[in-house]
């Protein structure tokens, strides 16, 4: 657990830290994967219908069951906080999650129409997912945390 | 409708104050966190996005890109370089005026600006063959794809947070001075931030414009 913060009504985990650097680990993967088009990852898939060498998926992989894992952790931890103003958190978490499920859906529109499929589309989406989730939980523990329960 | 609340200093770089200084009348004028006559622009915005990827024509896609990237640098250079020192310098009623009214603001521009950045610029690289891993300027790319995402981390983990929480204190009848101080520090040092990585944006995006 983490220092009480003078203007924090609870003692908190350092849920903002871990979210970096799960978020950090989700951009890290797409940069991998982006870098390396239209190379075949993993030989399942033509990305861009370019003939070239494979790439593994494994790393993307790797760094976004991290992440996964990373924000499983921060929730655990959160849980476990006596007094967090849930209820807040959920308010404001909600309507972020509508917000940055609509920024995921345009990116994964872009993808669908270039016509990523197989390993990479599952992997990629899988990322959006986690990015979906995570940036609303910030947002809403950032907001709850200075909350009165 | 503007509310007078009876508040210690509210503001930055002024802690000491804000916790022992004497209490000051500060008008707080009503806002939404999140302005709703600004969402059916927002719509309009996302339609356009969708329209011009759907027909994936070039100059469609350059525009929102171009935009989209302009509206997003300057927008980050202007809050951490000009804006945000001012802001930290203003008596604490204008701080608190200029706040309630510029931040509901960039709750709605900024994700909307980075999106129609990233997906338009996507499309973009993909039409002109730019983000294939052949293309003789690819290591200049992917300097473009690490410094967006060193700003995104920053941005959605630390500015994003800061912005909606800073307007939530300032919406409740007593809002706590330290708090705001807090949450508003760490939003000008992280558009400070993302601000000088804008400027590594304008060199790589001159340097693969130029060919």
């Amino acid at each position: 657990m983490s220092e009480p913060d003078r203007v924090d009504a609870v003692r908190l985990p350092p849920v903002t830290q871990l979210g970096m650097v799960s978020l950090a680990l989700i951009v890290a993967a797409g940069i991998y994967l982006s870098a390396h088009i239209p190379e075949q990852v993993s030989g399942l898939v033509h990305v861009s219908g370019f003939a070239s060498h494979s790439v593994s998926l494994a790393p993307a992989i790797v760094l976004l069951g991290a992440s996964a894992l990373m924000l499983a952790v921060n929730l655990l931890a959160l849980a476990r906080v006596d007094g967090f103003a849930w209820a807040r958190f959920f308010e404001i978490a909600r309507w972020a999650l509508l917000a940055y499920a609509i920024i995921a859906g345009m990116i994964e529109y872009v993808f669908l129409r270039n016509h990523t499929s197989g390993g990479p589309l599952v992997v990629l989406s899988f990322a959006l997912v986690l990015f979906a989730v995570h940036v609303p939980v910030l947002i809403g523990f950032t907001v709850a945390r200075y909350q009165e329960s | 409708m503007a509310q007078a609340v009876s508040s210690p200093g509210i503001g930055i770089g002024d802690g000491a104050a804000a916790a022992q200084g004497p209490p000051a009348d500060v008008e707080r004028p009503d806002f939404q966190i999140v302005p709703r006559a600004g969402l059916p622009i927002v719509g309009v915005v996302l339609v356009l996005l969708i329209a011009g990827i759907a027909t994936n024509k070039l100059w469609p896609l350059m525009f929102l890109h171009v935009v989209g990237g302009a509206s997003w640098t300057i927008i980050d250079l202007f809050l951490g370089f000009v804006l945000g020192p001012i802001l930290g310098s203003l008596p604490i009623p204008a701080r608190i005026a200029l706040t309630t009214r510029l931040m509901p603001k960039m709750v709605l521009i900024m994700p909307t600006a980075v999106t129609v950045t990233l997906a338009a610029g996507w499309q973009l690289g993909t039409h002109v063959g730019t983000v294939q891993s052949s293309y003789y300027l690819h290591g200049w790319v992917v300097a473009s794809y690490i410094v967006v995402g060193v700003m995104a981390v920053i941005a959605l983990g630390l500015l994003e947070p800061a912005n909606i929480a800073v307007l939530t204190e300032l919406k409740k009848p007593q809002p706590k001075p330290e708090v705001v101080e807090k949450l508003m520090k760490r939003f000008i040092y992280t558009a400070g931030a993302t601000g000088l990585m804008q400027i590594a944006t304008l060199v790589i995006m001159t340097r693969l414009a130029s060919g």
